[in-house]
């Protein structure tokens, strides 16, 4: 398939104490390993099983995923600023990549 | 002409009874449901709170891609926070639909995403406090273009 691209949404700045609210997305058919092809052979079960929010190194918010999340997974969640930094977003394929990406934050 | 009645009387009577049976195979998925709900909590019970709230459309157009959002009351500081949270669809073939782990820097224990759904169903919450807690919630979600292909 063509590769996974991460993209993510979360503001570049804020000030301490806000909750900010963070929106990723990946590309990725997440195959569920339900579906048959034309021979009636099942589809291998291929998905983005983990997603993972890191803020300096601190592990902020994290998903299992099953075959029940839709294509192109997307996520939404919260984090409470408390100093400035970088986050690191992680996505795990069933195999075996890794997809990630980087974005800092400023506080102030 | 009375024996293509008969015939037709016939179809007809298999048809009720295969609608009949059809529904065993998702009481089955509830059990495994169930099942689930006791490995997340461990045994522990699982009460239907309103801390617990699930966002999901009453009527989804398109099970493929159906939104969702879960929130769970909690003032999210170091010594009281939600954990987890587990999502759970009563009749898909697997019930498992995610996991989110949410930890004091959260903020807010909410989070969205979008699922698929194979036919209209309840889709159960839990959510996992770090007082050892269980809350849950439930909510029916109509799919329109299921088996009948809309």
């Amino acid at each position: 398939m063509a590769k996974s691209k991460p993209r993510v949404k979360a503001p570049k700045s804020a000030s301490k104490g806000d909750v900010v609210t963070i929106k990723t997305l990946i590309s990725h058919k997440m195959e569920s390993g339900q579906r048959k092809d034309k021979e009636g052979k099942v589809i291998p079960r291929q998905i983005i099983n983990h997603f993972s929010a890191k803020f300096n190194g601190e592990t902020v918010f994290e998903v299992t995923i099953e075959p029940a999340i839709s294509a192109n997974p997307y996520l939404q969640f919260k984090m409470r600023v408390e100093e400035a930094g970088e986050f690191e977003f992680t996505w795990t394929d069933d195999d075996g990549s890794v997809y990630s990406k980087k974005q800092k934050l400023k506080v102030g | 002409m009375t024996e293509i009645s008969r015939r037709k009387a016939l179809a007809l009577g298999s048809g009720m009874v295969a609608l009949a049976i059809l529904p065993m195979p998702a009481n089955a998925s509830i059990e495994q449901v169930m099942e689930d709900i006791k490995t997340f909590t461990g045994g522990a019970e699982a009460t239907e709170s309103s801390i617990i709230k699930l966002e999901v459309p009453e009527i989804a157009e398109n099970g493929n891609t159906v939104p969702l959002s879960v929130s769970v009351e909690s003032p999210m500081t170091a010594d009281n926070y939600v954990k987890r949270v587990i999502l759970l669809a009563e009749k898909n073939p697997n019930p498992g639909i995610a996991t989110f782990h949410f930890s004091s820097r959260s903020g807010v224990a909410e989070a969205s995403t979008r699922m698929r759904l194979a036919t209209t169903q309840n889709v159960v919450a839990v959510a996992e406090l770090s007082d050892g807690s269980f809350h849950m919630t439930k909510s029916t979600v109509k799919v329109t273009i299921g088996g009948c292909g809309g």
